[in-house]
């Protein structure tokens, strides 16, 4: 009995597995394909049609559309908040981890929390707030609230991470004569290493993608980043579906780079969020 | 935990005489560090949800100072048909779209749990959809559900035209052909979750389980499932908090429509107290979307406190 379903179950988990992965692909692929055809060869013969060639000119209509400014916007605007949020995020789980700061606990429940609380909840008074400081429908105030508002989680998993480094360490370190900011400087950033390179990929990810904020605290279309900008295009080429398609695949590709270049730390990025 | 305050600068009253300076210097350091993160984030989180509190008791254009109305958003929501809608539909979304990505996502890690051939594809497909934003997802799929889309050259090709239909344009189907797509994206990322629990799971227990006779599906209800719950809480939790702020995926595909057939609170709150100018209505909208997750959270962890007590 059980070797005979040895003997069978791979063929059957192997079947079953790669009918479910192909059918998960075929979106993608139905986008990739799209995005490289005609918009007379889409209009005769529909979405769901054989190709009858291909052509990279899709992706020069997109890409001249605006759509090369709003990756470069995407960009001015998620690298600074990454940095910027590492930055932050590891000085302070640095001293709560680190230090015996009173109520040390509170602060960092209240930054989880802070994070937790829903977009929704923020929305008006942060476009208010922006307003009264003159970065509404600026990039700078979309890396000032990008980066606040997501502060909370990133310092929650570094916390996590810095109480695991071994006391001897540090404290040898401070006998020797460093000082707080060197300790952190030296010592207590190289060893975090993985844990921020997590951190970064999941970060970029996120801001790269965010639509809510950017449609919340951006009006001049020229500021846009790619994500709230693509939903725009579907407006300017009501039915070209196949410069849609390119327009979305360029959109996806900076977040599939970062994906498989960080792929390891990615998903153990997700893990130890999912410790939160 | 011990060792912690022997690290600290602030030692005995002769390391005070000796480093004095030095020591403030430093407690002004670490203060810094704390504290400029801790107010930014303070500054621009709960700041503004004091202040939605208040704006939700107030009638706000946004320009006209606001004018206190007590609790009139609130009772007002009761006689607002749209307000019903998408209170009804933003519970169908948490129990679709929350049940079935946690079903799908734990069906997934059971079946890649165990090393085999050709696994990490398999595990590598289903989590790429992850790193997508919602709105290419939505663009992705927009492309399937057109009237000349894939759904309907497959219903045709097997002889069903006439169950052919504008998936996103009717408002029988409008909600129900959102949650896919939703779906398609979020079901990797509880499959990741959830392997990440089963690596937890002593393999032990299941080879004891078995030379008792257990069958595949006991060993999975009495030994897998208890092993699984710290990380289930935790998925409970990112899939009510995922599914109460999905907004992206509808606001790119329907805004809500048709008739607000698709409408959630987020879309909503977002039509209303944004686009709509009424600022204080969209934040009562807003309250009540924390209230709904934070008094989901609280339900479930009420509940599986009390069932840990009585196992």
């Amino acid at each position: 009995m059980t070797a005979r379903k040895s003997r069978v179950r791979p063929w059957f988990f192997h079947g079953g597995m790669s009918v479910l992965a192909f059918l998960w692909l075929v979106p993608l692929a139905l986008v990739v394909v799209t995005s490289l055809r005609t918009f007379d060869d889409l209009a005769d013969a529909g979405l769901a049609s054989v190709p009858k060639g291909l052509t990279i000119d899709p992706y020069r209509e997109a890409l001249d559309s605006g759509e090369w400014q709003s990756i470069v916007n995407s960009l001015i605007i998620t690298i600074p908040v990454v940095v910027v949020t590492l930055l932050l995020a590891s000085m302070a789980a640095y001293g709560l981890a680190r230090h015996r700061i009173p109520f040390r606990k509170t602060l960092l429940l209240l930054m989880l929390a802070g994070n937790l609380l829903p977009a929704q909840l923020l929305l008006i008074p942060v476009l208010k707030l922006t307003e009264q400081f003159g970065i509404f429908d600026s990039r700078i105030g979309m890396i000032v609230v990008l980066t606040a508002v997501g502060l909370g989680f990133y310092v929650f998993v570094l916390h996590g991470f810095m109480r695991g480094i071994p006391d001897e360490i540090t404290h040898a370190a401070k006998i020797d004569g460093a000082t707080t900011f060197g300790v952190y400087l030296r010592i207590v950033l190289p060893l975090t290493k993985p844990a921020m390179a997590a951190l970064g990929s999941l970060a970029f990810t996120w801001t790269f993608n965010d639509l809510l904020w950017a449609i919340t605290l951006l009006r001049d279309e020229q500021k846009l980043p790619v994500t709230p900008a693509i939903l725009g295009m579907q407006g300017e080429f009501v039915s070209s579906w196949n410069v849609i398609a390119a327009a979305t695949v360029i959109a996806a590709i900076p977040t599939v780079i970062v994906f498989l270049r960080f792929q390891r730390y990615f998903i153990s990025g997700l893990l130890i969020g999912s410790a939160k | 935990m011990a060792a912690l305050p022997k690290a600290v600068s602030r030692g005995g009253p002769g390391a005070l005489s000796v480093g004095v300076r030095r020591g403030s210097r430093e407690t002004l350091v670490l203060l810094a560090f704390v504290l400029i993160p801790f107010a930014l984030e303070m500054f621009w989180t709960f700041w503004p949800a004091l202040n939605s509190v208040y704006i939700s008791l107030t009638q706000w254009d946004g320009i006209a100072p606001p004018v206190f109305v007590g609790l009139d958003n609130y009772t007002r929501m009761w006689s607002d048909e749209t307000f019903r809608t998408a209170l009804r539909n933003t519970v169908i979304w948490l129990v679709l779209f929350g049940g079935l990505s946690v079903l799908g996502g734990l069906g997934l890690a059971l079946l890649l749990d165990k090393p085999r051939k050709g696994i990490g594809i398999y595990r590598a497909i289903f989590f790429l959809p992850v790193v997508f934003s919602m709105v290419v997802t939505a663009l992705v799929w927009r492309m399937i559900f057109q009237p000349d889309g894939v759904v309907n050259s497959l219903l045709a090709a097997v002889g069903l035209e006439d169950q052919a239909r504008i998936w996103l344009g009717e408002p029988e189907t409008a909600l129900y052909a959102l949650i896919v797509p939703a779906l398609w994206r979020q079901v990797g990322y509880i499959m990741v979750l959830f392997l990440a629990g089963l690596k937890t799971v002593d393999p032990l227990l299941h080879e004891a389980a078995k030379m008792d006779g257990a069958t595949a599906f006991e060993r999975f209800r009495h030994v897998t499932l208890p092993q699984l719950r710290p990380i289930t809480t935790v998925v409970l939790a990112v899939t009510v908090i995922d599914a109460l702020r999905s907004f992206d995926i509808v606001w790119a595909l329907t805004k809500g429509g048709p008739y607000h057939s698709s409408e959630l609170l987020s879309t909503y709150q977002f039509s209303t107290g944004l686009l709509g100018s009424q600022l204080g209505y969209g934040s009562a909208l807003a309250v009540v979307i924390f209230l709904l997750t934070v008094g989901t959270i609280v339900v479930y962890l009420v509940r599986s406190l009390r069932e840990e007590e009585a196992a």
